[in-house]
């Protein structure tokens, strides 16, 4: 085959045509799941300490939360926010703001867990070594446990990452022009299927391999301190 | 310095501690012997508050710190604790695992807190190892950095619980020659320990606890070449 003819597939001439289009697809994905793993870590954060306090409102308050969010489906969720709850309470039919709340609220539930699981995992001497030195249970948190937890909460939190960059192609439900919303306009003009849509697979492929290199990075740094 | 009133404690069904009555004096060594399970370092725990008592009293130079009221992270300030099993921060070096504590808490100035720490490590016969972290030190090593911490808080009482069971054999020597230093330096301290050879050269006196109860305590003399307890005699057989 001729380059003259492989150009000539039309599958090929749309996808590289297009592939503008679909990059700034990717640019409002990558969007979208940066804003969600921020608010995502400090409500985590915030949830998973929550769930280890011995206050009984806090603890209830965090369970409620992560049990919600982890016990039904992204899919569900986004559709709630958008059209049954953010119009109403904070005046908005922003398919961007719908996402990265629902995003950040769902990322948010999972990295409690991450963050209570790693808690738990830094051995019960800790705490009780630093208790016993006269510190107070916020100073030993601060100085003792989170830094030896958040080494162990890297790799599932990365893992999470990835899923929440995955999981963003379901705002193409409320119309948030993402990188599958796009594919999903370009196919319905074109119908080129096996070639939108693999480009679209190879893009989202991409930017989970990227991010899983630079997980490995601060592994290796984190490894070596 | 430490005084002990009726002091009960239960791990639900269990009944770890029935009726524990005991006291220290300042410059006092006291030595806790006794059978695993026997409650010894249930009693330790509970005179740092890291366990809670079900009912009984604890009073460290007068104040009660088994009451609600008391601020037990000022109380615990001037009680050192070793643990069994050092308890290390395995994400600081020697030297911060000792100055963390005076400069967080203390307010202790970073050179001050410095400058003691290094103080403390030679004397725990510990000089090249400043920046070290706690995975490349020996066991033995280990603890006597765990000692020095302790003693960076400046406590007027250290508790050791069984502080060199969990050391290879010829490790024990140089942990126990540490203690041997604090005890003639004057240092109140409660020993859990099963190091008999210890307790009769170092210790004062020596409290036999066995079932949640303290079944007979003395001089070391005493308890340990004529006991009166048959439960003493029987467990001193054993071991020695």
């Amino acid at each position: 085959m001729s380059l003259e003819s492989i150009l000539a597939i039309n599958g090929l001439q749309v996808v590289i045509s297009h592939f503008p289009y679909l990059l700034e697809g990717a640019a409002l994905t990558l969007k979208i799941t940066v804003l969600s793993v921020l608010f995502g870590m400090v409500l985590g954060l915030i949830a998973g300490l929550f769930k280890l306090s011995k206050n009984r409102i806090l603890y209830f308050v965090a369970t409620a939360y992560i049990d919600f969010f982890r016990g039904t489906p992204l899919f569900v969720q986004i559709l709630l926010l958008y059209f049954g709850v953010l119009p109403f309470i904070i005046k908005t039919d922003s398919p961007f703001v719908a996402a990265v709340i629902a995003c950040s609220l769902n990322c948010g539930a999972y990295t409690a867990e991450i963050v209570r699981a790693g808690i738990q995992a830094v051995d019960r001497g800790q705490m009780e070594a630093a208790r016993s030195l006269g510190m107070n249970t916020r100073q030993a948190m601060t100085h003792v446990i989170l830094p030896q937890a958040y080494k162990i909460v890297i790799p599932p939190l990365l893992n999470e990452f990835i899923a929440v960059l995955k999981d963003t192609s379901l705002v193409a439900v409320i119309s948030a022009e993402e990188l599958t919303m796009r594919g999903k306009l370009l196919y319905s003009t074109y119908f080129e299927a096996a070639w939108i849509w693999g480009t679209v697979a190879i893009m989202y492929f991409m930017m989970t391999k990227l991010l899983a290199i630079l997980g490995d990075f601060i592994e290796r740094r984190m490894a070596t301190e | 310095m430490i005084r002990v009133i009726d002091l009960h404690k239960s791990f639900g069904k269990l009944e770890v501690l029935k009726g524990i009555h005991c006291r220290i004096v300042p410059r006092e060594v006291v030595c806790v012997i006794g059978p695993s399970g026997s409650g010894k370092s249930t009693l330790l725990r509970c005179v740092n508050q890291l366990e809670h008592a079900n009912k009984g009293q604890i009073f460290i130079d007068g104040e009660e710190i088994t009451s609600p009221k008391t601020d037990i992270n000022k109380i615990r300030q001037q009680v050192g604790m070793v643990f069994q099993l050092f308890n290390l921060f395995p994400h600081k070096t020697t030297l911060e695992n000792i100055t963390l504590a005076p400069t967080r808490i203390k307010g202790v100035s970073r050179e001050e807190a410095d400058r003691v720490a290094k103080e403390l490590l030679r004397k725990v016969g510990l000089t090249d190892k400043n920046d070290v972290y706690p995975s490349q030190l020996s066991g033995g090593q280990k603890q006597r950095v765990a000692i020095a911490r302790a003693l960076a808080m400046r406590p007027k009482v250290m508790l050791f619980d069984e502080p060199t069971s969990a050391l290879d054999p010829e490790m024990v020597g140089e942990v126990l020659e540490v203690m041997k230093d604090l005890a003639h330096e004057g240092m109140t301290m409660m020993v859990v320990t099963h190091e008999m050879g210890f307790a009769r050269e170092v210790g004062h006196r020596v409290l036999f606890i066995d079932e949640g109860i303290i079944m007979e305590e003395g001089t070391p003399a005493q308890i340990f070449d004529n006991p009166q307890n048959a439960r003493t005699k029987s467990f001193l057989s054993k071991v020695i």
